[in-house]
């Protein structure tokens, strides 16, 4: 009876110290900071006060000028940079290491010259102790899908740049991640390949439907791909506007031409003469 | 067949300069009349080989083992410390600093002291060839791994890579051109070792046969052994190239076509 007693105390106590929120958003910033020491010993803050919520399966375009902070927010909710301040929350975990089901891809196709095409690709089975055999299938069906099928035994030093990057995102999506960062991946590329890989990275993402953060320094390529355009700015990295993007999917490359992808592009142009940033407007 | 006929028609240019060599060494020797004990003609430094070839054979094979015995533990030692030293900020800061220290110390001098410790045989000679060979395998390892990218170490860690396959999937392939030129020093520098060994004791090997050679005046013994020398540390060489030629060929350096395997001048 005591037992009991005290068993109904504790069990209700307990339960309410288990926090279970009832919806959260898939990555919550909440007042972000990150902070550098300069040379001087001053701070320098390459993010301040960053909030943003980021939705279940939405593409994320996260736009910005060179130095505004946009790939140290997307590091940071990579787990690959650790937080100044405030909160971070992936999945309603705080980001403490690279979060589970996440992958990344960089600026630079950062493959390995000692392995083949397919073997790059199946590292990322290797890293997290999966077997790659049974992985292979799934590499050759992805090589396939971004017209390299051809190329799985060639070595990265025999691709063009396109495809090298290619090969990068087939590697990100091999293990098949709910979350995928993209920092500029498509920064170094021609303006042509830019435009295909835009389209195919499209239909990837409607196919698949996992949530994409996309960094990016192009104003009609953020719009192009973002269900939401986040606007960042410099000194301090802070957000500066949210726009959502209400164009139809799938978007067609020709939508750029269009009078409403134009009013887009033109009111982030003035976003950024707001800010200081595009003098010529 | 014809592989080997091919080999020496691409050698040609360095055949018909060694083949030159020989003839106008020869001839001057006959022409000045140059006592053999000065220096003797080709002719006598192949009489002198022939005669003795089981003799050369042996003594070779003495010095090439204890050669790769000491270049195989350099290899060992310096791809270790060189990987802890990159791990570990204390590691660096002692070990390093102690090799560092000892590589000014003039090595050969250190000879004496390991005959001392271990004998006059194979044991001593393979310390010393170690001892020497293993400076600039550490330092290329040192190299290496810390030359690895930034970005690809970030790329490693956000794939949720364990530290243990960042090094052995991502840095340590990543080192190895590096470390394969640091064996290609290090090999010639066992040889080195190995010699200063035999010269410094014991009763085998080629440097122990140009000590003898040298107190008898028997100097075309000295060039047998000496030409001997050339020919092992050209085939340890050799080795090393090819197995850089295996490991590495997707380096930049073994690709061949475009780029880096072009000659910067044509000559």
């Amino acid at each position: 009876m005591l037992m009991s007693t005290i068993e109904a105390q504790i069990a209700p106590t307990a339960k309410a110290a288990k926090p279970t929120p009832v919806t959260h958003d898939y990555v919550n910033v909440a007042g972000v900071d990150k902070i550098y020491p300069s040379k001087k010993g001053e701070k320098v803050y390459a993010l301040r006060d960053v909030n943003l919520k980021i939705r279940k399966g939405e593409f994320l375009s996260i736009l910005g000028p060179s130095g505004c902070g946009k790939s140290t927010l997307l590091k940071c909710i990579a787990g690959l940079e650790t937080i100044s301040g405030g909160s971070l929350l992936v999945r309603g975990q705080p980001v403490i290491e690279p979060p589970p089901k996440m992958g990344v891809v960089f600026q630079r196709d950062l493959l390995l010259d000692w392995r083949t095409v397919l073997d790059n690709i199946l590292i990322a089975a290797e890293f997290l102790r999966l077997d790659p055999q049974s992985y292979r299938e799934r590499a050759l069906q992805l090589l396939e899908k971004f017209d390299l099928g051809a190329f799985a035994g060639r070595f990265p030093w025999q691709l063009s740049g396109g495809q090298r990057q290619r090969v990068s995102i087939c590697r990100a999506l091999l293990v098949d991640p709910d979350l995928l960062l993209m920092d500029e991946p498509f920064g170094a590329l021609d303006a042509m390949t830019r435009d295909e890989l835009n389209f195919e990275l499209q239909r990837t993402w409607l196919e698949t439907g996992k949530t994409v953060v996309f960094i990016t320094h192009s104003i009609t390529e953020a719009v192009y791909l973002g269900d939401r355009v986040v606007v960042m700015s410099r000194n301090p990295g802070r957000i500066a506007h949210t726009l959502d993007i209400d164009l139809g999917r799938p978007r067609g490359l020709d939508i750029r031409e269009t009078p409403k992808f134009g009013a887009y592009t033109a009111e982030i142009r003035a976003i950024f003469a707001g800010l200081g940033i595009f003098k010529g407007v | 067949m014809s592989a080997v006929v091919n080999y020496f028609l691409r050698r040609k240019s360095f055949i018909a300069m060694l083949v030159l060599t020989a003839l106008v060494w020869h001839f001057s020797v006959k022409a000045f009349e140059i006592r053999s004990f000065l220096l003797p003609s080709p002719a006598a430094i192949i009489n002198e080989f022939f005669a003795y070839p089981k003799f050369y054979l042996m003594e070779s094979l003495y010095t090439l083992w204890t050669t790769f015995a000491g270049f195989l533990a350099a290899v060992v030692v310096g791809v270790v410390c060189g990987v802890g030293i990159v791990y570990s900020k204390f590691l660096e800061e002692t070990v390093y600093t102690f090799l560092v220290g000892l590589n000014s110390v003039p090595k050969v001098a250190l000879a004496p002291l390991f005959v001392i410790w271990m004998g006059t045989g194979a044991e001593s000679k393979i310390a010393i060839g170690m001892m020497i060979a293993v400076f600039p395998i550490l330092i290329a390892t040192v190299m290496g791994l810390k030359s690895i990218d930034p970005e690809m170490l970030n790329m490693a860690r956000a794939a949720h890579a364990s530290k243990i396959d960042t090094l052995w999937k991502v840095r340590m392939p990543n080192a190895l051109p590096n470390i394969l030129s640091g064996m290609k020093v290090a090999v010639s520098f066992a040889l080195v070792g190995a010699i200063v060994g035999e010269f410094v004791a014991g009763d085998t090997g080629l440097g122990h046969v140009i000590l003898v050679a040298q107190g008898a005046f028997d100097t075309p013994r000295v060039f047998v052994s000496l030409i001997l020398l050339g020919v092992l540390g050209t085939v340890l060489f050799a080795v090393i190239e090819l197995l850089e030629k295996i490991l590495v060929s997707w380096h930049v350096s073994q690709r061949g076509g475009d780029g880096a395997a072009q000659p910067i001048v044509h000559i």
